[in-house]
Formats: C-alpha cells, sequence, structure tokens
C-alpha cells in the first residue's frame, strides 16, 4: 500500500550474505555427511567443519581449540554462565552465599540464565543498573563486587540501543574488586560493527552468526585466558566434550564466511552505515518534534538508532509502520510476539511510560539511502497520527 | 451468508469517504472469535481485516507471556484466513483493572466479575482506543451479542440470537461510544452453526473446547490459592441469620461468597443453608434457610446505560425492566429507581425492586437489565452494593 518496504530491524536478523550461502550449499547437498564418521564422505564434512572452525577462530582472534560452536547466541550464553560457573565453582566453597553479577541491561538470554543459575545453585544475583547514557554504571558495579562473587556477565553492545560498554574498564574493576572471578560478555551485536579484540578482556564470549550475515541455528563461545566451561548438553562428546550433538556443519561454513565477508568490508560498511544512521536521526529529529535519541552517537555502534517518541505507544508505533511498508521493533518481543516494557529503559531509571515509548531502527550491510528515504517520509505521519 | 446480518456495522465517517471500512477483529484463540473473524474476512475481504490478541496475564515469571498455545491458535486461523496478526500487551493496564480490584474486592467481602471488567476496561476501552489511533473503524469480537441501529441512530444491544449461549450480560456495561465501534459477527448465529461453520473452514479452533472459569487463575491453583498468595485470608464463624446463633468455623471468609449453598450445611429442620451476608473485618459468614436466601430489593452503584444518560422513568416512579444477576441466569421483572445522592465515589446509585423475591446477588457482582418491552435489548447495568 505504501510501495517498497523498508526493512530496519537487522539487529533482529541480517539478511544471509551471498557469500554464506554460496558456501552452505554444498554442506546442503553433495558433503552431507555426518562429520564424526570414518569414511570419505564424513572426511570432506570434517575438513569443512574444521576450516570453518579455524577461519572463526583467526577472525575473532583466538586459537581454534578455544571455540565451542553452540545453536546461538543464546546456547552461548547459557553455556557461558552456567557451564562457566560449574568448571570453576562448583566445588569452591567460601563465607556466605556465591554471588552472580550482570547488567540490568542485559539480553534476556543472560538475565534468564543468570536467574536459573541462582535457582539451581543457591547463588546470589545482583544486577547493576545502567546510567541515562546507556552505558553499565561502574561504581555500583565496584560496590556490588566482593566476596562471593564468582561470574560477572556485562554485554559488549547493548541490543537496544547500539550502546558499547566500557568492557576494559568492567575487568578493571573486577579484576581489582573480586580476583579471579569469571568474566562473560555477550558480543552478538558487536561483531558486525566492532574488532574482536573489544571483547577480549573477557573470558567467555559469545556470538551469533545470523547478526551478521550467517545463517540462524549457531553461534560460538569463545574461552579466553585459559576458561574452560562443563557441558550443559550430554551425548556424543563434540566440541572436546564441551557440547554434544552432531555438529551443524552447514551452519559453521556459513558464520565462517559470513564472518569473514563482515570483517573484509567492514570499515567500509561502518563508515556507510554510520553516515545513513546519522542522515535518519538528524532527519527524524528535523521533522519530528520531541524525539530523544538513547545514548551518545560516538558510544554507539554503527547499525542502531534508538528514539524514545514522548507520547507514543512504540507497540502501536510499530504496528502502524509496518503497515506502512516500515520494520522496526520496540523492546524485546516475547515468544508469544507481545512487546514487553523495555527493561534496557527501565534500567536506566526511566518511567513505565517512557519506557514504553522507544523504537530501534537497525540497519545492516544492505541497508540504502532509499530505504532512508522511506522511513523519513512515512515515519513522521505515523507518529503524528498517533499523537494526534 | 444470508443469515450474517450486522446492521449495527458503524458506516465510515464522512470526513474519509473513501475509505474502505477496516476492523480490527480480538481473537483470543477459541472458536467463537476465530469465526467471527472468518465471517468479517468473507465480507470485508483480507485487506480489511487484521486480527489482535492480547497479552493480558504475565503469570508468576517475570519472563512470562501469555498463554502462548492460544496466541499460537489466533495466529495460525489468522495465517489461514489471510490476515495480518499482532499481539498487544496490555498486561499492566489488566493487572491495575482486573487482578488487582479482583483480589481487592475479595479481601473486602465483595465478589467481584473480572470479565466485565476485562471487556469495560481492556476490550472495549484499551483495545477500541488502541484500534482507532490505528485507523481502524470497529473493534470485532466473538461474543454472542447484536447492535442494531436504531431509526433514530441510536445503537441497541442486543441478546445474542442463541439464547443458551448469550453473552449480552458481560457487554451491558457499553455505551453508544462503544457500541459504535463494535462489530459482534457471530451473535446472528448459534454455537452449533458456529462449530459447524468451523469444521467446515477447517479452523484448527472448531473442535476447542469453550473457556472455563477466571482465565488468570490456573485451574491447578484455584481461587484459593490464587487470592491467598496475594492477601491473607481469615478464618471466620458461622453466624445464623435470626438468632445470631455460632453454627461453626469457616476457613477463610474472604472465599465465601453471598447466595452461596456449598459447605454452610443443614439447618435444624434438615433444609440447606444459604450465605446471607460476609462481614470480612468481623470474620463472620451469616447464614440462613432458603427463605432468607431471597430479596425484595438490590442497590446497584458503577451504573452504565447504553443510551449513556438514564432512560425516563427511574427518576420518577420507576422504569419497568427485566433484571439478570449471572451471566446465563433468567431475567425477572424488576422496578429501577434513581436513588438520590449517590456518595460521589461509586456515582449514581440505583434501587432494584423485584416483582417477586428473588435470590440475594453477592455484592461485587453485576446486575444486567433488560427492556421488559423488548426483552432482548440491554438498558444498562450497575454492581451489587
Amino acid at each position: 500500500m505504501s510501495g517498497e518496504r523498508a526493512y530496519f530491524d537487522h539487529a533482529a536478523t541480517t539478511p544471509l550474505r551471498p557469500e554464506a550461502l554460496e558456501a552452505m550449499l554444498p554442506l546442503l547437498t553433495r558433503d552431507y555427511a555426518n562429520p564424526s564418521g570414518a569414511h570419505a564422505e564424513s572426511r570432506r564434512a570434517r575438513i569443512a567443519l574444521d576450516d570453518a572452525r579455524d577461519q572463526v577462530a583467526e577472525l575473532l582472534g583466538v586459537g581454534p581449540g578455544a571455540i565451542v560452536l553452540t545453536s546461538g547466541g543464546t546456547e552461548a550464553d547459557d553455556l557461558a554462565i552456567q557451564g562457566g560457573w560449574d568448571a570453576v565453582w562448583a566445588d569452591a566453597t567460601g563465607p556466605g552465599p556465591p554471588v552472580v553479577v550482570c547488567a540490568a541491561m542485559e539480553h534476556h538470554a543472560v538475565l534468564e540464565a543468570c536467574r536459573a543459575l541462582a535457582r539451581r545453585t543457591g547463588a546470589e544475583l545482583r544486577t547493576v543498573p545502567s546510567r541515562p547514557d546507556g552505558t553499565v554504571d561502574l561504581d555500583v558495579l565496584a560496590g556490588v563486587c566482593g566476596p562471593g562473587v564468582r561470574l560477572v556477565s556485562v554485554m559488549t553492545v547493548n541490543n537496544e540501543l547500539g550502546t558499547i560498554q566500557p568492557l576494559d574498564a568492567v575487568a578493571d574493576v573486577v579484576a581489582t574488586r573480586a580476583p579471579g572471578v569469571v568474566l562473560h560478555s555477550d558480543a552478538v551485536q558487536a561483531v558486525p560493527w566492532m574488532d574482536a579484540s573489544v571483547s577480549a578482556a573477557a573470558h567467555l564470549v559469545s556470538v551469533s552468526a545470523h547478526k551478521f550475515g550467517g545463517p540462524k541455528g549457531i553461534g560460538a563461545l569463545l574461552l579466553r585466558h585459559g576458561a574452560t566451561v562443563t557441558p550443559r548438553i550430554a551425548g556424543g562428546g563434540q566440541e572436546r566434550g564441551r557440547r554434544s550433538g552432531t555438529p551443524n556443519v552447514a551452519g559453521a561454513v556459513g558464520m565462517a564466511a559470513a564472518l569473514l565477508a563482515t570483517v573484509g568490508d567492514r570499515d567500509a560498511t561502518v563508515a556507510r552505515v554510520t553516515t545513513l544512521r546519522d542522515r535518519l536521526g538528524d532527519g527524524l529529529a528535523s521533522r519530528v518534534p520531541d524525539l530523544v535519541e538513547s545514548g551518545r552517537r560516538a558510544d554507539r555502534v554503527a547499525g542502531i538508532l534508538h528514539l524514545r517518541v514522548a507520547g507514543v505507544e512504540a507497540e502501536a508505533l510499530v504496528v502502524l509502520l509496518d503497515e506502512a511498508g516500515i520494520a522496526v521493533s520496540a523492546g524485546a518481543a516475547c515468544s508469544s510476539g507481545a512487546v514487553e516494557p523495555s527493561h534496557v529503559l527501565a534500567s536506566m531509571g526511566l518511567d513505565p511510560a517512557a519506557a514504553r515509548s522507544g523504537v530501534r531502527f537497525s540497519l545492516g550491510v544492505a541497508t540504502t539511502d532509499e530505504d532512508v528515504d522511506r522511513a523519513l517520509d512515512r515515519v513522521p505521519r505515523a507518529i503524528e497520527r498517533l499523537r494526534n | 451468508m444470508s443469515t450474517v446480518h450486522w446492521t449495527g456495522f458503524p458506516a465510515p465517517s464522512s470526513a474519509c469517504e473513501t475509505r474502505d471500512v477496516r476492523v480490527l477483529v480480538a481473537m483470543s484463540g477459541g472458536v467463537d472469535s476465530s469465526v467471527a473473524a472468518a465471517l468479517l474476512v468473507d465480507r470485508l475481504g483480507t485487506d480489511r481485516v487484521v486480527g489482535a490478541t492480547l497479552k493480558l496475564w504475565g503469570g508468576d515469571s517475570d519472563s512470562g507471556c501469555c498463554s502462548v498455545a492460544d496466541v499460537d491458535d489466533a495466529r495460525r486461523v489468522a495465517d489461514q484466513l489471510g490476515i495480518v496478526h499482532h499481539v498487544f500487551n496490555f498486561s499492566e493496564e489488566f493487572e491495575k483493572h482486573v487482578v488487582e480490584p479482583y483480589v481487592a474486592g475479595h479481601a473486602a467481602g465483595t465478589t467481584p466479575n473480572p470479565c466485565i471488567e476485562c471487556n469495560r476496561h481492556l476490550k472495549f476501552d484499551r483495545l477500541v482506543e488502541r484500534s482507532t489511533a490505528l485507523g481502524f473503524d470497529a473493534v470485532a469480537t466473538g461474543h454472542h451479542a447484536r447492535v442494531q441501529v436504531a431509526p433514530d441512530g441510536r445503537y441497541h444491544l442486543l441478546r445474542g440470537a442463541d439464547q443458551a449461549k448469550d453473552q449480552s450480560y458481560v457487554l451491558a456495561m457499553l455505551g453508544q461510544h462503544q457500541l459504535a465501534r463494535s462489530v459482534f459477527p457471530v451473535g446472528e448465529r448459534t454455537k452449533d452453526e458456529l462449530r459447524a461453520d468451523a469444521l467446515r473452514r477447517g479452523l484448527r479452533t472448531a473442535t476447542k473446547p469453550d473457556s472455563q472459569d477466571v482465565c488468570f487463575i490456573r485451574s491447578d491453583v484455584g481461587r484459593a490459592g490464587f487470592l491467598g498468595e496475594r492477601v491473607p485470608l481469615h478464618a471466620g464463624r458461622l453466624v445464623d441469620h435470626v438468632s445470631g446463633a455460632d453454627l461453626g468455623g469457616v476457613d477463610a471468609v474472604e472465599l465465601v461468597t453471598v447466595g452461596q449453598r456449598r459447605g454452610m450445611g443443614h439447618g435444624t429442620d434438615g433444609r440447606r443453608r444459604f450465605v446471607t451476608a460476609v462481614d470480612v473485618p468481623a470474620r463472620r459468614v451469616t447464614v440462613g434457610p432458603p427463605e432468607a436466601s431471597l430479596t425484595d430489593r438490590l442497590d446497584l452503584h458503577t451504573i452504565a446505560w447504553v443510551d449513556d444518560c438514564a432512560p425516563a422513568g427511574t427518576t420518577g416512579a420507576g422504569l419497568a425492566a427485566l433484571a439478570q444477576s449471572s451471566a446465563h441466569g433468567t431475567a425477572v421483572p424488576c422496578t429501577v429507581t434513581a436513588v438520590p445522592g449517590g456518595d460521589g465515589h461509586e456515582g449514581d446509585r440505583l434501587s432494584v425492586a423485584f416483582a417477586a423475591p428473588h435470590k440475594r446477588v453477592a455484592p461485587g457482582q453485576t446486575v444486567a437489565l433488560y427492556d421488559r418491552d423488548h426483552p432482548d435489548r440491554v438498558v444498562g447495568s450497575g454492581i451489587v452494593r
């Protein structure tokens, strides 16, 4: 009804890179075998898997033995928090209950893994609020890190706001206040835009392929600084005994190809997408009164523009924009598809009405000037209609 | 198709004559709203109908969702019909307008009707407001009721054609504003016809059982368990209606309802006893014989009139009407009179005088009033004081 659609939900899933599709097809057709077998067919799959693992490890700056392939970011987070805890602390004793710490703005994959860990082990969960600029409050973090703390999880880039977290400073605080603690970082939203070194201070790092042009259903946990994990899935002992289950060979190959393409043109992509994002942000700000852009641009990844639209319910705006051919998201969608009030905005101290007014425009490699033009044309009308 | 007859269907406003009517259909995942959506698509086409399922209750868990199975059913039916489907998260409003008053009402010894409050505040207020903001002309639901436009332009709310499934009682708080924006596509059909239609269309909800009980209380927890987690429940004494004699104890005064028979035992004459009053502060439940369970009159607050204002007659000698005090109860003759000097908090008050003694109705319950001359036509409603 409104001409061409424009997709601004790349942070949810960005399209498969052509390189990834091309790399995957032989694994879905010719080289179909289980890589664990002892015959030529298996060897072909095995080689493809090993090559993909080597490539992902190299591009993310770890050794090939320091990667556990998972079904995605959520499983990587669970393996890090629950499996990482168990590997180091299962038999440890100390005064008082053990403590797990995470940022209040974490993705549900981390928040719920921490809650599940607390229920299972009796550990205390401490969450760290955010500053108004969308970064974790380091002072509060320092305050909650003390005796009893065994694992800390702070994301590299927030998925709703795009704000880059001060992970090196987090690592310093943790190392000073609670030496020996395992530090995990969910870097799912960082990979498309930033070098892997930004999360290198963490022991455990989660990544997910479909955020950077790979397929859904594949991700990885990186083990740095000698970190280990106890498996969460028992079985045939694949992934060096750390994650059982027949390897997703095509997924791993697609992830490797997507990562290679992402890293290869990242500088150019970041420059181009930053320009598009800023044109979108500036253009909307000049056309629509009472818009607040969350986080400072310099402290955000290129692909995310998060706006708080005063007096508008994001849930309604998303529906209206969908009808107008603009795909955006609001907060986190639960499994039923309902929009939950944003816990990220709440962690910044925003009131419930403001926490329901946030919409995320997320851009990707495929975003064009025409997409931005469509948004600049249609979004102000939708907001005006809802404010009417 | 000849039986589909929506005289109440709103015409597009003159301001947008060139625009097609668009309807947002509330889909619960049940058979009634599934067929309602299908009938709308028959009439309007897939481009002018959008489905919406309301997330109303999050349950205990912070990250919990509404009944995902019901949302799945609604979404799959929408997919089958070829219409867009959304989920709206109204759980905060549901907590505020339905769950909290339900709990507070029981704590005060009354028996609220949460379905009516959900219709009043969620489906026909919040959802109607949302639908208007999104450019829809009307909200459709699967309720068994009918809307008609009178020659003078007023909207009438009528019972559903299937008297056994009629749901006009839970809609009796609607006024002209809501009725002008509401469509009840299944109101002309019987439930048997609906299920047959759903089966013929191959809708996955065709044989789904009707929903029962209060949607936010899990059957394995029950009302006592649900309320017990939220408010203190107090043991109390059972007292004779006439003599004041102590007849024993009850576990939780807050769980007893006026009119209740179950668990109240028998009098010395062997006849069953009925609850005639619940006094939570005094921890006292009063019971009496069957004749004590009857009353000549009721007082109502939170009055709503279909015509938005009180009909002539209520301020004078009284309006001859029919009163129905439960979802599928019998409507009985009564005379309705305005009570001057309501306390402001509850707004206007009404006195309902029954033509013949009527069983007591628990405070908090709704009485729906129907037209004596047109017994299918809703006049208004109020909540028993």
